[in-house]
């Protein structure tokens, strides 16, 4: 009863501090980031980034915004080419062991700072200290001394790069690494302002701390909203940036997503919802971007137990049961293509190789699937019983209930699905304790094709099969030692080829990037890395390329 | 008066404890780690990050310097925001939470109140079952139905109001998920104000009042509204429970940097200190408001003002 009578009084205490608190949060909003006038664009971020510090970023949605704020020695254009960025030009040695950069004489810190060989050794040593723990450590694993570095063996000073004056910077390599160009354009290898870093520590990617030298620079973030841009007026390519503000939005659900395109709060979408796929697809034909990524969908298997370790003909079977073309089809339907190979299609400088049932009809690959099946002893009275598992989400289910009644149908096999949450399944398949088949994907870092056969090898972290064959160990070893592209090319190809032939893998489908672009967006290029940078865009009236 | 609140403060640090170890147990005991993903990690650079944030250590040696760390106001860094520490974000996202949850229960208070009374007066009339149509929908359709159609209505279709928290930088964009919030609750509080105002106005004291000459406006005002409030006001605790509850989906829904958003992201990541700083704060918070209230009992009934 007495709590009753003291409601009242705390619903109108309450009443006061919401209305204060209103017009506090109100008068934090009034920023004068962006004042009417300036032209801002507003996209999306399907999660927040870990961190805006170019050496602890990790997920995608991280780089997408350092490679905003930040630029390395090499960039991208907006096509997806590798362009000069913050080096004018380079030189490789003809060993392939050493690569001179020259940096460009205006390039600046916005703060106004030059970009010195000094900053982008600060940036690499920063990289593989065990000290700053960055997930990104390993990949310029090839650079002299990193290794041993990583692992605390010796000092990050050790590092094999090298500021031969203010302009110039050699890096070292262990041996060649023809994708090094492609690696120096992640945000892991941005170059450091050493000034902030010393002063602000841990805080040193704050808005208002973090000195970058990309063509925007960061002003506010706001965690679980928005992280907004502006321009830097000192980067040496201001001239070509068009837009002042960038505003990055965290949007997490797909739907919100879309509606709040349809609103108008966003100019570009991280993705398309799958509901109504079909309908957006008729509605805004001028605005959807549906382009080949680099990304392939699989079901692997665990290489390790029975029944499908040392059994082949069985991992075959299943492979050859499904029917891609139906998945992507009828089950994802949003312009994926069917992978009959382990590397994306498109990728520089690589011919991906063909499953060897890849020109078999559907009978055909059948019947193989059902003698198969056969000969590895299962049959009518005596099926295949195993898991498939797979992380709780809807688009994963579908997919799975449709694998599952392709191999009920051609093999007569069992698999029970069971889904389990996302770092639940990410658990289960390092152990290989429970797994049997499991769902999984890979994206490649950069474009070359040692970045989705590199995880393979037997010692590989990623190779959540547990595959382990010496002979496709010795092919990407060979690649890795040829200095003639052309050459490495095939012994990748030779390596891909053995893996497809054990089938440790069912590649399923490639991802493609799904964006809604406004008409009003110009120089929005789809590319296969999905990277679009905020300075390649402008606004102009809808309809028209605005671009300068 | 001062001693009593000692003496209850001092009898919260076992129960905050016992908070602590219950939930600091649940997170490590969830599969996998707030560092796992798709692309596996090299041993080394796994070794390096879990170094860095001591999780190289025996469990009990975390939980030592976890606890140590919170005594002194410290809830450590945040794995999932690693440019910010968790009394940070909670600090940021807070305030934003509150400002939502009060508005959304004024606005469910005051607004389903009125209709409860104005279906109670109407009884069996057409505005009576309009009213209760309503609430019968706003009961039934659960928050994360209700908010993406009114986006769909008043934001995309008649774009009167923004979709988003980052869709507009005033007070605008609080309406929506305001009213997100708040519909289930309006619709259940009209429906507890009819049912009690009707039972009451039946009573014989109104009768009475009636008797008297009294008009309905008055006895409505003056004798019947106090006495149907109470199984009304008694519902406003679990209406505040469920508004909290409810705003982790409007949020998601909405963008909002609240805590709820917060405490779903450091889940799914494993991000052990962020869900362990949410979870502390809010039994903190639970502790602090249940002595308040036993204090202002003390105040307002002078029969049961502890010694």
């Amino acid at each position: 009863m007495k709590t009753i009578r003291l409601l009242p009084v705390i619903l109108v205490t309450l009443a006061g501090a919401a209305v204060m608190l209103n017009a506090c949060s109100n008068g934090a909003n009034d920023r004068e980031a962006s004042p009417t006038g300036r032209p801002v664009l507003n996209r999306a971020l399907s999660t927040e980034p870990e961190s805006l510090d170019p050496q602890k970023g990790r997920s995608v949605q991280a780089a997408d915004v350092l490679r905003d704020i930040g630029e390395g020695l090499v960039t991208y254009d907006a096509a997806g080419n590798l362009v000069p960025g913050t080096a004018e030009s380079w030189e490789i040695a003809a060993d392939g062991l050493s690569y001179t950069f020259r940096i460009r004489a205006d390039a600046r810190w916005s703060n106004g700072d030059p970009v010195t060989a000094a900053d982008f050794v600060s940036g690499l040593q920063r990289l593989v200290d065990p000290a700053t723990a960055a997930f990104y450590a390993a990949e310029i694993g090839t650079v002299v001394n990193a290794e041993a570095i990583v692992a605390g063996k010796m000092d990050p000073a050790e590092l094999g790069v090298a500021a031969t004056d203010e302009r110039t910077l050699v890096i070292s390599l262990v041996r060649p690494t023809p994708y090094l160009l492609s690696l120096l354009t992640h945000s892991s290898t941005f170059p450091v302002h050493r000034g902030s870093v010393d002063q602000h520590g841990a805080q040193f990617a704050r808005a208002g701390n973090l000195v970058s030298n990309g063509a925007y620079v960061l002003a506010d973030w706001e965690p679980g909203a928005v992280i907004e841009l502006h321009r830097n007026a000192h980067y040496w390519n201001d001239a070509g940036t068009s837009i002042d503000v960038v505003r990055h939005h965290v949007v997490t659900q797909e739907l919100a997503e879309f509606n709040r395109y349809r609103a108008g709060e966003l100019h570009v979408t991280s993705t398309v919802p799958p509901e109504n796929f079909e309908q957006i697809r008729a509605d805004y034909a001028d605005q959807l971007h549906i382009a080949p990524t680099l990304g392939v969908y699989y079901y692997g298997f665990n290489m390790t137990r029975p029944p499908f370790a040392d059994n082949p003909e069985l991992r075959q079977a299943l492979s050859m049961a499904i029917d891609r073309e139906v998945l992507v089809e009828a089950i994802t339907g949003r312009g994926e293509a069917p992978a009959y190979s382990w590397v994306p299609p498109g990728i520089h400088n690589y011919d991906p190789v063909q499953l060897p049932y890849a020109g078999l009809s559907r009978q055909e690959r059948e019947a193989i699937a059902q003698s198969l099946y056969r000969k590895a002893g299962y049959g009518k009275n005596n099926p295949l019983r195993f898991e498939l598992r797979y992380n709780t989400s809807d688009t994963q289910q579908r997919i799975a209930l449709a694998v599952q009644a392709m191999w009920r149908k051609v093999l007569g096999a069992e698999a029970t699905t069971v889904n389990v949450e996302f770092q639940v399944l990410l658990d289960q398949m390092r152990n290989r304790e429970v797994t049997e088949v499991f769902r999984s994907s890979w994206f490649g870092d950069y474009n070359d094709a040692n970045t989705f056969l590199a995880i393979m090898q037997s010692d590989s972290a990623a190779n959540m099969p547990g595959y382990s064959n010496p002979e496709f160990d010795a092919l990407m070893q060979s690649a890795g030692e040829q200095l003639d592209l052309d050459r490495r090319r095939l012994y990748l190809e030779e390596a891909e080829r053995v893996l497809l032939a054990d089938h440790a893998v069912i590649p399923l489908y490639f991802y493609v990037s799904k964006h809604l672009v406004k008409p009003e967006v110009g120089g929005w290029q789809d590319n296969i890395l999905n990277y679009h940078y905020s300075q390649h865009l402008s606004l102009g009236a809808a309809g028209q390329d605005g671009r300068p | 008066m001062l001693r009593y609140t000692l003496r209850r403060l001092l009898g919260a640090i076992p129960t905050l404890f016992l908070v602590i170890v219950l939930a600091f147990l649940l997170v490590h005991a969830a599969p996998g780690g707030p560092f796992d993903d798709e692309r596996t990690l090299p041993a080394e650079i796994e070794a390096n990050i879990a170094a860095a944030y001591h999780l190289d250590e025996p469990l009990p040696m975390q939980f030592l310097r976890y606890l140590t760390g919170v005594m002194q106001g410290d809830f450590g860094p945040s794995y999932s925001y690693r440019d910010y520490t968790v009394s940070e974000l909670i600090g940021r996202s807070f305030p934003v939470s509150v400002q939502l949850g009060i508005l959304a229960m004024l606005l469910a208070a005051v607004s389903g109140v009125s209709l409860g009374v104005v279906a109670a007066l109407n009884r069996h009339s057409a505005l009576d079952k309009i009213v209760m149509g309503f609430a019968m929908t706003g009961i039934s359709i659960p928050v994360f139905v209700i908010a993406p159609v009114l986006v769909l209505f008043l934001a995309v279709k008649l774009q009167w109001l923004p979709a988003s928290w980052t869709g507009s930088e005033g007070a605008l964009r609080l309406l929506l998920p305001v009213l997100s919030l708040a519909l289930p609750q309006i619709a259940y509080i009209a429906r507890l104000t009819r049912a009690s105002l009707i039972e009451v106005l039946s009573s014989d004291f109104i009768r009475t009042a009636r008797g008297q000459g009294l008009g309905t406006a008055a006895i409505v005002r003056y004798h019947a509204l106090k006495p149907a409030m109470l199984p009304v006001l008694s519902y406003l605790g679990p209406a505040v429970a469920a508004v909290l509850t409810g705003s982790v989906v409007v949020e998601e829904i909405f963008g909002i940097p609240g805590l709820g958003q917060l405490f779903v992201r450091g889940s799914l990541n494993r991000d052990y200190t962020l869900v362990l700083g949410v979870v502390i704060f809010y039994a903190m918070l639970i502790v602090l408001l249940n002595l308040i209230v036993d204090l202002l009992y003390g105040a307002i009934d002078p029969r049961i003002r502890r010694r």
